[in-house]
């Protein structure tokens, strides 16, 4: 047992902190957090650069070769520094549905081009019943003349506003059982048809309303089989469970951070106020949220790498982590007092930031109910 | 990253496992005595059975070969506690104390005649120590203990009273910190003695806890003689001492793997129960306030684990074995809490009663818990350890 990082993780989260550091200070990320793009072409070209976008796809597709904990580490330090842009879509949403279900034609085309740094790609999976259940896809798709014609409404689709690909999962086949007849296609995000319009969010993270207005797909554009994609829409909601998780553990260290440094600086009745008991338990408390987080979270991705069963420990990083980082951030404003109330200190960053990931792929009340079923409640 | 243990430790959990199921005693498992609610039988039980255990080296595993123990790896010392843990082995409190505490504290303090003297003995079983650290007006605040022991020609002579002695009615040797130089600061001039239990001046007096038990003493000490040879390590630096001691192999484990052991129970009673004609496992809420708890407790696992994994990396936690034990404790308060609003009525319930279920646990749970974050350094002292000494967090 090693619940460490060997030195290949090591030098990647050093290389990864040390180019976060320098290429993406808050000042970019507020820029872009108010811009409608959300991402910096230039800081997505370096990011490519350095083997971030292919990191975990098979050497043959042009990717790194590492697996999925490797993964969690770069997402950690993205989390911890709060990097703007469409990575989180199109590696883990795009990237690891075409590799875990597409057809090897498939991932011959669009995997190297990730990798590259090439293509942007989104996963329009919820619609307006805002949940992630099967039940809830209506969006439907109709075969045609060897074609299929999508029609339906999605919505909180991460980053749609600069994909050149969507992954539309679509109902091509009702029967009694809601996952059964749910089929994944990638749709080019020019097609005739296809809108998307930009949501205002808490996190101004890119979530858009996706509408497919009888949008015309190939059968071809088919990842995985017709009528079987639930279960790779469950894969990958798993591992971007995992992945949000390792993403919010680096969030919830920087927020104790910053708000540790602060309680040393800040002087108030002539002392410290990290002097004060109040603010030294609030600190013990944040510690031992982001701790208990990070490995609970190292756990699951270590057995999603390992390709062992994970639903219940994804299931538990996620019910925790959601709730821990909602709780290290509120303590850090509290410390932080009113300076924290305004938009030119860089605590309401990790706020918005804990509150978005808290809710996206199923919040804690969800992940408890996957936690009850898997023990056989 | 690797949370796999070998195939050797697995081997190892497999043994453990199989030959408590077959040694712990029948009227063991009747009594089921939960922490705090030992009597003068589960005791001789207990003590028996140490001795057993005292046999296969697994009591002071960590112990070097000479004195009696395993020399046993970290990670399979993790799943011994935790296999001991799970299955209600019959082990006293004072047990764990004497094997995790004082014999590591002799082991780095103590002279060669006090090694061979005590620490063969406790890894055999033979020799229980309480600890003499509290006094009425030192809880938390430890050092302002004002238990004396004055030199006398080629003794020590002690003066003072103890509190909060955990089975010194029962132990063979008291752990005593006391102070040799009252004109000294508050942290210096303290000294650990070892003190026999039955030298003359010793009075043991008892404090019933919360579930009416026999379990505290206050011990008073009137002129007690002890022999020179009786202090461990240096004269005056005794609270130096304890406070290293205290950062010695606490990973918490057994609470995680005990507490365990409960959520399965109440997993195993909600499956099993119907309430207003449904199954209690279709409620929604239970269902949550469940999971909830499997969840924390998985936390609270990876985090004694985390002390374990860096023990065998050569590492020395210190804050980390502090945010282990408290947040196991809250979770351990929580899963009474939980167990008691899912019992109902049913979970007040004494073992006296033919309508108890799941033999009472979560009443007696919901008292002993109360136990757990504050005995050995409360909570609040526990969080100020992690913000002092983990997150650097000033003192003034």
């Amino acid at each position: 047992m090693d619940l460490g990082l060997n030195e290949e993780q090591e030098m990647l989260r050093q290389s990864a902190r040390d180019f976060l550091r320098r290429e993406c200070p808050k000042q970019l990320v507020r820029q872009l957090d108010e811009s409608d793009e959300g991402y910096s072409s230039e800081l997505w070209r370096k990011m490519a650069e350095l083997g971030w976008m292919g990191l975990v796809f098979p050497e043959e597709y042009g990717g790194g070769g590492r697996d999925f904990s490797d993964l969690a580490i770069l997402l950690e330090e993205m989390g911890y520094n709060i990097v703007p842009g469409p990575f989180f879509s199109t590696v883990v949403l795009g990237g690891l549905t075409i590799l875990i279900a597409g057809s090897e034609e498939q991932r011959m085309e669009f995997l190297p081009k990730i990798a590259r740094g090439g293509i942007i790609l989104s996963l329009a999976l919820t619609e307006p019943t805002a949940s992630y259940d099967a039940a809830s896809v209506k969006t439907k798709a109709v075969a045609r003349n060897g074609e299929y014609v999508i029609k339906g409404t999605k919505l909180f689709v991460l980053n749609a506003n600069v994909a050149d690909y969507i992954l539309c999962v679509a109902r091509t086949r009702k029967t009694k059982d809601p996952e059964d007849g749910i089929t994944v296609f990638l749709v080019d995000a020019r097609s005739p048809g296809l809108k998307c319009t930009l949501l205002k969010t808490l996190a101004r993270d890119k979530q858009c309303e996706v509408v497919f207005d009888d949008v015309t797909v190939l059968e071809k554009s088919i990842v995985g089989k017709r009528d079987e994609g639930w279960p790779i829409v469950k894969a990958i909601l798993q591992k971007a469970a995992v992945a949000k998780c390792a993403e919010m553990v680096g969030g919830a260290q920087a927020a104790l951070d910053m708000a540790v440094n602060y309680a040393k600086e800040r002087v108030q009745f002539g002392r410290p106020i990290g002097s004060f008991q109040a603010i030294q338990h609030y600190c013990a408390n944040m510690a031992m949220d982001v701790g208990g987080s990070r490995f609970v979270t190292y756990k699951a991705a270590w057995r999603v790498s390992e390709g062992l069963p994970a639903a219940l420990d994804a299931a538990i990083a996620k019910a925790w982590v959601s709730e821990a980082y909602g709780r290290v951030a509120l303590s850090a404003h509290q410390i932080f007092g009113a300076i924290g109330f305004t938009m030119d200190h860089d605590i309401h960053l990790y706020y918005r930031q804990a509150k978005a990931a808290e809710i996206i792929f199923g919040g804690a009340d969800f992940h408890r109910a996957i936690v009850a079923r898997e023990l056989g409640l | 990253m690797d949370f796999k243990f070998t195939e050797d430790e697995e081997a190892f959990r497999r043994e453990v496992r199989q030959w408590l199921e077959r040694e712990i005693p029948q009227r063991w498992i009747e009594l089921d005595p939960g922490i705090w609610e030992e009597t003068e039988e589960s005791w001789a039980l207990a003590r028996e059975f140490q001795r057993k255990l005292g046999q296969k080296g697994w009591l002071a595993p960590a112990y070097p070969k000479e004195y009696g123990g395993l020399e046993l790896s970290h990670m399979k010392r993790l799943i011994l506690s935790e296999e001991l843990a799970y299955n209600r082995t019959p082990m006293s409190i004072e047990e764990e104390i004497t094997v995790n505490w004082v014999g590591p504290s002799i082991m780095l303090f103590g002279t060669e005649k006090q090694k061979k003297e005590y620490l063969t003995k406790m890894a055999k079983g033979d020799i229980i120590f309480c600890l003499g650290y509290s006094e009425p007006n030192a809880g938390s605040d430890l050092a302002s203990l004002q238990t004396r022991a004055a030199e006398v020609g080629d003794d020590y002579v002690i003066n003072g009273q103890k509190t909060w002695c955990s089975y010194g009615h029962l132990a063979d040797y008291c752990w005593l910190a006391a102070r040799t130089d009252p004109d000294a600061s508050r942290h210096e001039g303290i000294s650990i003695f070892i003190v026999d239990m039955k030298t003359p001046g010793i009075t043991v007096r008892p404090l019933i806890n919360i579930l009416n038990r026999h379990s505290f003493n206050e011990v008073f000490f009137d002129d007690v003689r002890i022999p020179r040879e009786n202090l461990v390590g240096q004269k005056n630096k005794g609270w130096y001492q304890l406070v290293i001691a205290l950062d010695l192999e606490r990973s918490s484990i057994g609470y995680a793997a005990g507490n365990q052991r409960i959520i399965e129970e109440l997993i195993k009673y909600v499956k099993e129960t119907t309430r207003n004609g449904e199954p209690l496992a279709n409620d929604c809420l239970t269902r949550n306030e469940l999971a909830q708890l499997v969840v924390e407790n998985e936390v609270a696992r990876m985090m004694a684990y985390r002390i374990a994994w860096m023990f065998s990396k050569g590492l020395h936690p210190s804050y980390e074995s502090s945010m282990s034990m408290v947040f196991v404790s809250e979770v351990m308060r929580r899963t009474a809490n939980t167990g008691m609003r899912i019992l109902g009525h049913y979970g007040e319930l004494d073992r006296d009663s033919k309508w108890a279920v799941m033999n009472s646990r979560i009443m007696r749970m919901c008292l002993s818990s109360l136990s757990i974050g504050v005995g050995g350094g409360s909570n609040e002292i526990q969080r100020n350890i992690i913000a002092i000494r983990g997150l650097g967090l000033p003192r003034k």
